[in-house]
């Protein structure tokens, strides 16, 4: 697989939230704008990077037995110094993220790239696999968010698209909108894909 | 601590702040362990098991060792809370299973295989991290810790039923597993929704 196979792969044929299924508890729970979509994919994106980047450094010393709890310690350091780092420069965005910063040490994407690939590969592919899927996850999560945040609040990046009397509808940017519409993006996903394979 | 205040804690956990349906915690064994209503039952049991220990756990963590100057004037180890509660989970697991083989094998055979699935439960650390950050005394937090799993078996087992009757059915195929799955769990949030406003 060529380096650039190897990045998109993350941003669309096996995107980690819309094709692999993984990491819905952040999808579902921060998309009630763009703007916290994106903070949440940048924050989850830089976490993969590093996590990547330190496992693949040292997959060789590591002996088999030890590996999921020193791949834990890994990820759990990067997301503290993220967690740090929102705190101190971007207060209002780490309010409105609040617990799911930490809870990246448990989301199922950097663990899984971390077993899959980090664990076997060097580390200029592993660094290029991170930066794919984590791009595609805030991919995934902007396109969520934008969509939740134009029909739920009739904005987007916070900046009012329609009149003050133009009807929101509200309940895109409450809990039961968070699991229709991720619903409804992957019934649409799932539907591209059958129509590509009828072509094939 | 009036009794008053600790049964709206036990509500508001239950019910008004579901796991799944209000704070999106844990939903890929939501999604991953709801195909049958036995296993959704032997999961919630095993959730409600563990994160009440974690909570029990996590709380004097937290109180005499985490916090600024629990352990002397001038030292704060607050930055390390995720690294410390994500491996005090991982092992506590461990140490559950272990435990569990030894001494109750019939409790073992029933809650035994979720036990391990348990670690990367994302409603495990969430709640431990919430109930610190709520600053609740030892025994609310105890408290608050089980309702919040009941909340989360609670929702597992309704969503079970529904998805065995849903196994049946004649669905489209683009829509068909984990699509559908997702736009019920809405439908369900949105019945959660009428609880707003009992409890805390």
């Amino acid at each position: 697989m060529s380096q650039l196979q190897n990045f998109t792969k993350g941003l669309w044929r096996e995107n980690p939230v819309l094709r692999i299924l993984l990491g819905f508890c952040p999808t579902l729970a921060v998309t009630t704008s763009a703007i916290d979509a994106l903070g949440m994919g940048a924050a989850t994106t830089f976490v993969l990077l590093g996590s990547n980047t330190v496992i693949s450094s040292i997959r060789k010393v590591v002996p088999g037995q030890m590996r999921i709890p020193v791949f834990i310690v890994v990820i759990a350091t990067f997301v503290t110094v993220v967690d740090l780092v929102l705190q101190g420069y971007f207060p209002a965005l780490s309010k409105s993220l609040g617990v799911f910063i930490p809870l990246i040490v448990v989301n199922c994407i950097i663990l899984g790239r971390a077993e899959a690939f980090a664990s076997k590969n060097g580390i200029g592919s592993s660094i290029i696999d991170g930066l794919g899927m984590g791009l595609g996850f805030t991919l995934a999560l902007f396109v969520l968010g934008s969509v939740r945040e134009v029909l739920g609040s009739g904005s987007i990046f916070g900046m009012p698209l329609f009149a003050a009397d133009v009807p929101r509808v509200l309940i895109f940017i409450l809990p039961p909108g968070a699991f229709m519409s991720l619903g409804c993006m992957l019934w649409l996903m799932n539907e591209l894909d059958l129509r590509r394979k009828r072509r094939v | 601590m009036s009794e008053g205040s600790i049964f709206s804690l036990i509500l508001g956990a239950i019910l008004v702040n579901n796991v799944i349906f209000s704070r999106f915690l844990g939903i890929c064994p939501y999604l991953g362990v709801s195909k049958r209503q036995d296993t959704a039952l032997g999961m919630g049991l095993a959730v409600i098991f563990v994160m009440t220990l974690c909570g029990a756990i996590t709380w004097p963590l937290q109180e005499y060792v985490l916090d600024p100057g629990a352990l002397g004037p001038g030292i704060d180890l607050s930055y390390l809370r995720t690294i410390v509660f994500i491996l005090v989970i991982a092992s506590l697991v461990q140490l559950v299973e272990i435990v569990l083989k030894k001494t109750a094998p019939g409790l073992y055979q029933a809650l035994g295989i979720y036990l391990p699935l348990i670690t990367t439960n994302c409603a495990i650390l969430g709640i431990a991290i919430l109930s610190v950050q709520q600053k609740l005394t030892y025994v609310e937090d105890i408290v608050f810790s089980a309702a919040s799993a009941t909340g989360f078996a609670l929702a597992l087992i309704l969503f079970a039923g529904v998805r065995e009757r849903l196994a049946m059915r004649n669905v489209p195929r683009g829509l068909a597993g984990v699509p559908i799955g997702l736009i019920t769990a809405g439908i369900l949030a949105m019945a959660f929704m009428g609880f707003a406003g009992l409890g805390t």
